[in-house]
């Protein structure tokens, strides 16, 4: 904990440096729209070409953003939404929807050494289930196709928002764990020829129970797809290394976010931890949601208390001040009593959110803290509006 | 068909977007139904630790572990319960021969579209047909994935033709579609993603499974300060005027809590236009239960205790 006067961290420098920014943290802490809002912040202030690459923005967000039509497209948004919003951006700012399908239909065409391999992969009944349910294969193929846009060199920032896993950590072993999977001994001695399987003494045992739980016609089934997939095998592994090197490389930061209640802080904490130990750039940490400070000034709890005890007598001196339509005693004091009753309320989650804050330990230079907002933003007019405030 | 009183069925799967409070609506349940007298198990799918905390235990394991009488709570895990499947249920003999099988169980379970899926579900619907409690809570995977779990006996079914697997998914899939015995529960809260979430949950989970939808928890609900009358009133206290005669009274603090009063109002109308969308785009029957905002102990045995009383009221 060093205290400074200017901090030595901003927004501007991080997306003026990284050309990758990682948008992670549990589910429903406003993940997409801070990558949303960084990225268009970027492309504002920043004489840049920046790519956003969402996974599963709110609709109206993605509407906003001409999303809906345009899937794994990358599309610009024209710089007279800017201006419209009063805005003259320095950059461009383009935007992508991940369609988990699409991205595994074209790795597949890509990696496939032949036509017939890849129409046979494609056709298979297993393969989109296999891709749709792959515990891995969402995050897998997210990181996928943010390798290969950042390798096209098309775009001077990169900014992705990553899937809703069960595990904030997950698309971060995704790549990892596809190597694994590829060279793992089931794998080939699942395609190991069938009789010599059979013949194999070693394996016996596990074939009979296997054939027992799932029949052999499934295994076969399984067999023959992974047959197929083995011919990509080399592409497929150096593909994922490749992943694993950027993510873990000097152009690319993490931005964690989260909010201050229990569950997400306390992930967001595990997460920057788990950074930290492997050696990945921690950028930010940005706090959504965050109730005002005011909620915990001493003056406003005393005033509440004072309101709450005496709203009938107060109710009684006002009413004339109130002026026309006259109202009611009861009414009145009524509205004194609740506004009280809801600061004092509001202010012990204030006070939670400040411990929590205060409990936040391990976390970057950069803690930006983004107020409740009481309208959801879906609007490039809303997103600057998010992304000024934790700009500088 | 009336709907099934939620309490009174064998299965329910709680699921909803992550960050609606989807496990403290779990483990309330399992408190108001073991308070009521089942024996009830709670479950959790994702092992993220928080249904301990919400009733105050250590780390939960595959074996049950006891919360007070007729509740316990445990946490899925895959390959235990591939080992007390076959162990129990295909009555493999020696559980040596399973070496290899355990060794290479995870690319087994990822290689084989489904199979993580079915011992999850497998051992819920195991646990109802052996009539081991009465009711079991499973606190699911969030709305993304909790179909495929749902569906994975069907799946299955489709993909392997015969084997014990085959035969197995027939009685977990007559207990999934059994509305007096299985329903779901979704948690959402009066916010944009949730509510779009939902909705779109209950529509797949119609369209693509014959799972019933026993009910909405709408968690989280902000209170109404202000009838609209009211709200005019609190308008015109606003006037510098009549907050300077609040100041002389009760301080310059008043500022700050007409400002706090403010916000709430605000967030509250931001809420409303959602719960309106989520009562009129949900099919007709499901009930809605609603479970205010608690704005002291958000998480912990005293959340779960608030939730399970409110829980409780509605369901009366």
């Amino acid at each position: 904990m060093n205290p400074r006067s200017d901090p030595l961290v901003t927004f501007e420098q991080l997306c003026s440096t990284k050309e990758v920014v990682i948008s992670t943290g549990s589910g429903g802490v406003g993940k997409t729209t801070t990558a949303a809002a960084v990225g268009a912040t970027a492309a504002a202030n920043l004489g840049v070409k920046v790519l956003v690459l969402t996974v599963d923005p709110a609709r109206r967000l993605a509407s906003a953003l001409g999303l809906e039509r345009f899937g794994n497209t990358e599309v610009e948004i024209p710089a007279g939404a800017f201006t419209d919003v009063g805005v003259e951006p320095e950059g461009e700012l383009w935007v992508a929807m991940l369609d988990t399908k699409a991205s595994w239909d074209d790795l597949i065409a890509q990696h496939a050494p032949d036509a017939a391999t890849r129409d046979a992969i494609l056709a298979n009944p297993l393969y989109d289930n296999i891709t749709g349910k792959f515990v891995q294969s969402h995050d897998y193929v997210a990181m996928e196709r943010l390798y290969e846009i950042h390798n096209s060199g098309r775009y001077d920032l990169i900014v992705v928002d990553t899937p809703p896993t069960r595990n904030a950590v997950d698309f971060l072993e995704a790549p990892e764990r596809m190597a694994d999977f590829f060279s793992s001994p089931l794998l080939r001695w699942l395609i190991t020829p069938y009789r010599s399987r059979i013949m194999n003494f070693a394996s016996k045992p596990f074939y009979s129970v296997a054939d027992r739980i799932l029949g052999s016609q499934f295994l076969e089934d399984i067999a023959e797809f992974f047959m197929l997939f083995q011919t990509m095998y080399d592409g497929f592994v150096e593909r994922a290394r490749a992943v694993t090197t950027l993510l873990g490389g000097p152009q690319t930061t993490f931005m964690v976010v989260s909010t201050l209640e229990v569950a997400p802080s306390r992930e967001a904490q595990f997460f920057c931890d788990l950074l930290g130990e492997r050696g990945y750039h921690l950028g930010a940490l940005v706090l959504n949601k965050v109730l005002p400070q005011y909620m915990l000034d001493p003056e406003g709890t005393e005033a509440a208390r004072a309101l709450e005890r005496d709203a009938f007598k107060l109710a009684a001196d006002l009413v004339p001040e109130l002026g026309n339509p006259p109202v009611k005693k009861a009414h009145l004091s009524h509205v004194l009593s609740e506004s009280a009753r809801s600061y004092l309320d509001h202010q012990v989650v204030a006070r939670r959110e400040a411990e929590q804050r205060r409990e936040l330990s391990s976390v970057p230079d950069l803690v930006l803290t983004v107020p409740y907002q009481t309208e959801d933003i879906h609007s490039l007019a809303g997103l600057l509006s998010v992304g000024g405030r934790i700009w500088r | 068909m009336p709907s099934v009183p939620l309490l009174d069925r064998r299965l329910l799967f709680v699921t909803g977007k992550g960050g609606v409070g989807k496990t403290s609506v779990a483990s309330a349940l399992g408190l108001l139904a073991a308070g009521q007298g089942r024996r009830t198990l709670v479950c959790e799918v994702d092992a993220k630790g928080n249904l301990a905390d919400f009733y105050g235990l250590g780390p939960l394991s595959f074996s049950g572990t006891k919360v007070r009488d007729r509740l316990y709570a445990m946490s899925m895990d895959t390959e235990e319960s591939l080992k007390e499947y076959m162990s129990l249920q295909l009555r493999v003999p020696l559980l040596a021969r399973l070496g290899p099988l355990a060794r290479t169980f995870d690319f087994v379970a990822n290689a084989a579209p489904g199979v993580k899926e079915i011992l999850t579900v497998g051992k819920f619907t195991y646990e109802v047909k052996e009539d081991n409690y009465d009711l079991v809570v499973v606190d699911a995977s969030a709305t993304g994935h909790v179909v495929g779990q749902l569906a994975s006996p069907v799946a299955i079914s489709e993909l392997v033709s015969v084997g014990v697997v085959r035969s197995q998914t027939e009685w977990m899939i007559d207990i999934l579609t059994d509305p007096r015995q299985t329903g779901v529960v979704v948690v959402t809260a009066p916010e944009e993603m949730p509510v779009t979430e939902s909705l779109e949950l209950v529509e797949r989970l119609r369209g693509e499974t014959d799972i019933d939808v026993a009910s909405v928890v709408v968690n989280r609900v902000l209170p109404e300060l202000f009838s609209h009358g009211e709200e005019e009133i609190f308008g015109r206290l606003r006037a510098t005027e009549v907050t300077a005669q609040l100041v002389d009274a009760v301080g310059p603090g008043v500022h700050r809590v007409l400002d706090g009063a403010q916000l709430a109002v605000d967030m509250r109308r931001g809420s409303v236009p959602h719960l309106e969308r989520l009562r009129g785009g949900l099919p007709e029957g499901i009930p809605v239960l609603y479970v205010p905002y608690l704005f002291h102990r958000s998480h912990g045995t005293r959340a779960t205790h608030r939730i399970a009383e409110f829980l409780g009221e509605e369901l009366l």
